[in-house]
């Protein structure tokens, strides 16, 4: 599939990232190199094949239900980039 | 049908499952604690962390699907639903998307006032996810910021999705109740919609007719649904408004994006809601640090024999082996657990169910409603309200006296004999009784005129002076009494 | 031979005798940190009279009798691993000030061992690289070769052991990045199977391929610290339930009897330098002379391996990412400069610009992430966004399982898997910088251990003329790092490229 500036455009807005014009051409150019390598897999014969989401397939991985100390919340919030010591603080969310 | 369309309803449920510790780490689900007190590395999101499944959230949803007659597969899994917003601090909410825990079941619905006919509500999938945070807007601030509360982070919720089979604000309204009480029942929620642990958003359009043609207008989600008096105002409003939409613009399903529109509940109406600009585009991915779930047969089997009797079942008992009406029936069970199980001992003891249900749904109801207290707070035990049946029954409390013995008995906080004894209640002997009809007689040669006359109202006149004689004097036998006395020739 | 110059096992013994203290120890590579990692830049972060501290106290327990085999020695950490309170970077401006509340479940083990957590060593951003080189701290140099790169993302780890600036160090491998720097560096790297060692608390790349495992300079050494990190844990629900034999460093020195190796003819073929094909081709024949068979075997979808690599990788790491924000942790973009920016736009007649928080997420991970993160989120997000899920998340997780059913067959005919590292020695630093592709290509012979989840070790198997390390790569069905390692030891114990040294060139 081929790759283009647009959807890059996109692909920066979905991963909350910015590209300049300059860096818009270079990563669509980039991108498209990587896409048209992995682009192989489409001669591969998968039918029926069962896709395989995890290295070792454990299932029924469960804990108990209990409640266990939770961080002082100072300790939480103290990597927080701007908080009021009760929470954290983000420009206004209204609307979004 | 007044209006020339049929309004077509679909609802989103989360409910919030009432387990001690959230989905994926230990920290408490209990509402109301400072901000930021209830996390910890995983629900916070931090790097490093990762989620490990709570037994009992999974079993609480598995309850909640049986009971709502949902097909339970034998593989589930658990994916990231990706999108960026500051209550959700890993940047993907845990959800399911195409293998639920459990998809195509029903809810029986019907109304005591018989609005519309009653009806299944198909359900197309419930499914277990985790709750995101709050965003409060912070005006103290002053800068206009929000302050981010990452407590409920991390809750388990079930998302129950109906199909659009309700067609009125009545038929959600009673679909709503339902599920309510279906989840008071199975104990897997306190469906509290205050604190959250119950929230409604509501799919609405329109089928409208035009000449034969049935056309289907764009879909609206309602949001902001903060109460189930809400949800029906939100919907007939939002019905008209379509319509009329519909009468200017002539847009059809496709024609128009899904919108998004809160309620407004101060205004009553709907607001169109800012979409998010790619909130179409979720990503879901299995989430990698999860594993699968498998259910055996046996377990699911295990879990419905456990499921106890549900609301619907309970009805069907009371009217089938009680013999109740169906609307004592329906207004037993659909007061709660406590209720019925006060009714179910009363009636048992008493060996009359009828008279228990009876109790139950005017003295005991109307004492509640005058006090505002729930049944927990009622000092009277079913064993005394069976207790209080059977003194009727055997004749040993004259009726007339019940309701006063059955105040005293809350008010005194003491049993039937007790209340009675205070009253000064004890059976009036039949010749006692008998010989006080005919002094009063011998002492009312008009009266007795008058019956022999054929004019039976007359005895009205004795009635009063008996009962001042003696209270416990009953009415009717006193005219019974007198009746044959006259009929028997003259008093001596 | 200077204590340093000893193996971890060796000075596990001299601690145990109290020939050696902690503290002696601990000062002694504290010393070669001083003296040569100005060159080799492999700890972002060391802090001595910390590590004296640790080393003292172990000594203490020691005089307690206690006798873990850990117990005083010195280890470095990747800096991808939660320590509680302590700056922990992934080398990235991102979490330059990032200070984790709790420590990951290996840096728990480590402490409850005894072991002296020496110092942070330098990796690629987020562990997205192979150089070392994308790391947003500073730069590693080879310690063969200090004009050239030690591989990585756990470059700092393998050059730390390989210029004795540590006897034993954590790396971590999601494609490699354990065997790679490992074979560039000439020391030992193990990546064991998926669900060995608790993820908890390792910074996620993508979470279904990585783990972590050990360095060192001999095999034995590696399972010493492998042996530490190894077991079960809660708080990873992808953690296996099963245990190591309690007598795995006693059965090193055994050989395998009838050890059937297995080798791809492909992987010896074009494409692959001619000094690393004789090198392995040599170690080959030496393993046949210790008694091993050699099979000539098929992986016929081991050429997908890295397109498969190359989708699943950033679909997880663009997910994985997503949490640095900016709101509860993290680099965040000025506030105030977003606003003006907004403002200015408007004013500019923009339409449909961001809000302030939608512009505020994208300035803080715009500046905050390093060229090549940034290049590996936008990749995942596009193979995962509407229209093109199918044709590469789902489509690659089908060719793993192809993958992983090529060795599954591979082992029903031998024990092991014999192959190289990488198809060439260690790379000059920036030659790579502007061809992203030919660095994925590099991880060739690497990723398909991850992919299936099995476990591999890397180990030194000669040297270039111009003197640059080998690596050898033995790969085993899963569980199998006991008989990896037996392999391994046996190897070394006919060999001694794994006595050369690399600063100053000594011999013993
Ligand atoms: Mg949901
Ligand atoms: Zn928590």
């Amino acid at each position: 599939m081929s790759l283009t500036r647009a959807d890059v455009e996109k692909v920066a807005l979905l991963s909350r990232l910015r590209l300049t014009d300059a860096e818009l051409d270079a990563a669509t150019a980039e991108l498209q190199s990587i896409v048209g390598y992995v682009d192989q897999l489409a001669e591969v014969d998968t039918d029926g094949v069962q896709p395989m989401a995890h290295a070792v397939e454990l299932h029924n991985v469960l804990k108990d239900d209990f409640v266990a100390a939770s961080l002082p919340r100072e300790a939480a919030l103290r990597n927080a980039p701007s908080h009021n010591d009760e929470g954290y603080l983000v420009p206004a969310v209204l609307g979004e | 049908m007044s209006q020339p369309y049929t309004i077509v309803i679909g609802l989103e449920t989360h409910v919030q499952l009432a387990t001690a510790s959230k989905l994926f780490c230990h920290c408490s689900t209990k509402f109301g604690a400072e901000p930021n007190t209830q996390t910890c590395p995983v629900c916070i999101g931090l790097p490093g962390s990762l989620p490990v499944m709570n037994r009992d959230a999974l079993r609480l949803s598995l309850r909640t699907a049986l009971a709502l007659n949902c097909e339970i597969p034998e593989f589930t899994k658990w994916d990231r639903k990706q999108y960026y917003y500051p209550d959700l601090p890993k940047g993907y909410q845990i959800s399911q998307f195409d293998l639920p825990m459990s998809h195509d079941g029903w809810v029986a619905i019907e109304d005591p006032q018989e609005r519309f006919a009653p009806k299944k509500v198909g359900i197309i999938r419930a499914h277990l996810e985790e709750d995101a945070g709050k965003s409060i807007h912070d005006e103290v601030a002053g800068r206009g910021d929000s302050v981010i509360d990452l407590n409920r982070t991390g809750t388990p919720l079930l998302e129950i999705v109906s199909a659009p089979d309700m067609r009125s604000a009545a038929e959600v309204r009673a679909y709503l109740d339902e599920l309510k009480l279906l989840l008071a029942y199975l104990g897997v929620s306190d469906c509290n919609m205050q604190e959250g642990s119950l929230r409604v958003d509501a799919n609405v359009n329109l089928h409208i007719d035009v000449h034969g043609e049935t056309i289907a207008t764009p879909i609206v989600e309602i949001k902001n649904l903060n109460s189930f008096r809400a949800v029906e105002r939100a919907i007939e409003y939002e019905a008209e408004r379509q319509f009329r939409e519909w009468q200017e613009t002539h847009q059809r399903m496709g024609d128009a994006p899904k919108q998004t529109r809160g309620w407004d509940d101060a205004a009553g109406r709907t607001k169109a809601q800012r979409s998010k600009e790619e909130s179409s585009d979720y990503r879901y991915f299995p989430d990698p640090d999860l594993v699968p779930v498998i259910f055996s047969r046996e377990e699911v089997e295990q879990a419905r024999q456990n499921l106890g009797e549900l609301p619907q079942q309970l009805r069907e008992r009371l009217q089938n082996e009680l013999g109740l009406s169906h609307y004592d029936a329906g207004v037993l069970v659909n007061q709660g657990r406590a209720v019925l199980d006060f009714f179910l001992v009363a009636a048992h003891e008493s060996g009359d169910a009828k008279a228990a249900a009876n109790w139950m749904t005017q003295d005991i109801q109307r004492h509640l409603n005058q006090t505002g207290q729930s049944l927990s707070d009622l000092p009277l035990t079913p064993t005394a309200l069976a207790e209080l049946i059977k003194k009727l029954a055997a004749g040993e409390l004259p009726s007339p006296r019940a309701r006063d013995v059955f105040t005293s008995m809350i008010e005194y906080r003491e049993s039937v004999d007790a209340a009675m004894q205070r009253l000064g209640i004890e059976a009036v002997d039949e010749s006692e009784l008998e010989s006080l009809c005919r002094e009063l007689l011998a002492a009312n040669p008009q009266v007795v005129a008058d019956l022999q006359a054929g004019k039976m109202k007359a005895i009205g006149a004795l009635i009063g002076q008996a009962r001042k004689r003696n209270p416990n004097a009953d009415p009717n036998r006193i005219r019974e009494l007198c009746a044959s006395i006259v009929a028997a020739g003259p008093i001596g | 031979m200077s204590l340093t110059q000893q193996s971890a096992v060796e000075q596990s013994r001299l601690l145990a005798s109290g020939e050696v203290s902690s503290r002696e120890l601990t000062q002694a590579y504290l010393d070669n940190i001083a003296s040569r990692d100005s060159e080799v830049g492999a700890f972002l972060r060391v802090d001595p009279d910390a590590a004296l501290t640790q080393a003292d106290a172990a000594d203490a327990k020691r005089k307690e009798g206690e006798t873990s085999p850990l117990l005083g020695l010195p280890v470095a950490v990747k800096d991808i691993l939660c320590e509680r309170d302590q700056l922990t970077t992934c080398a990235s401006r991102m979490l330059a000030e990032f200070r984790p509340p709790y420590d990951s479940t290996v840096v728990a083990k480590l402490r409850a061992a005894g072991a002296v957590l020496l110092g942070r060593t330098n990796m690629d951003e987020f562990a997205m690289g192979g150089s070392t080189e994308h790391s947003a701290m500073q730069l590693t140099r080879n310690p063969w070769d200090t004009t050239r790169s030690p591989g990585g993302s756990s470059g700092g780890a393998a050059a730390a052991v390989a210029a004795d600036m540590a006897p034993l160090s954590i790396g971590t491998d999601t494609g490699g990045s354990i065997r790679q720097p490992a074979g560039l560096c000439g020391v030992v790297g193990l990546k064991p199977t998926y669900g060995r060692v608790s993820r908890f608390g390792l910074i996620a790349f993508a979470s279904s391929l990585d783990q972590v495992g050990p360095l060192a300079r001999i095999v034995p050494d590696a399972a010493l610290l492998f042996q530490a990190i190894a077991g079960h844990d809660v708080h990873d629900s992808t953690s296996l339930n099963e245990s190591l034999p309690n007598d795995l460093l006693d059965s090193l020195s055994q050989p395998l009897k009838g050890l059937r190796l297995g080798y791809v003819e492909e992987h010896l073929g074009e494409g692959v330098d001619a000094e690393v094909r004789s090198a392995v081709e040599t170690a080959m024949t030496q393993y046949e002379s210790l008694g091993a068979t050699m099979v000539k075997l098929e992986l016929p979808h081991s050429k997908y391996a890295v397109a498969t690599y190359y989708v699943i990788a950033p679909c997880e790491a663009s997910s994985n990412l997503a949490r640095y924000d900016g709101v509860h942790y993290g680099h965040r973009s000025s506030v105030a400069e977003v606003e003006q920016e907004l403002a200015s736009e408007r004013a500019a007649g923009a339409t449909a610009i961001d809000s302030t928080l939608v512009r505020m997420y994208r300035n803080s991970r715009t500046e905050a992430f390093g060229a090549e993160v940034k290049r590996r989120i936008m990749l995942g997000t596009y193979a995962l966004s509407a229209g093109y899920y199918d044709a590469y998340y789902l489509k690659a997780l089908k060719v793993r399982r192809l993958i992983r059913q090529d060795y599954d067959k591979a082992f029903e005919q031998v024990d092991l898997l014999v192959g190289p590292v990488t198809a060439a020695p260690a790379m000059k630093l920036g030659s790579l910088d502007d061809d992203p592709l030919a660095m994925y290509l590099v991880d060739l012979f690497t990723v398909g251990a991850n992919l299936a989840g099995i476990p591999a070790l890397s180990l030194p198997c000669g040297f270039t003329e111009s003197g640059l390390p080998i690596g050898l790569q033995l790969q085993g069905p899963p569980l199998a790092e006991p008989s990896l390692l037996r392999a391994g030891t046996m190897y070394q114990n006919a060999t001694d490229w794994h006595t050369r040294r690399a600063l100053g060139k000594t011999t013993p």
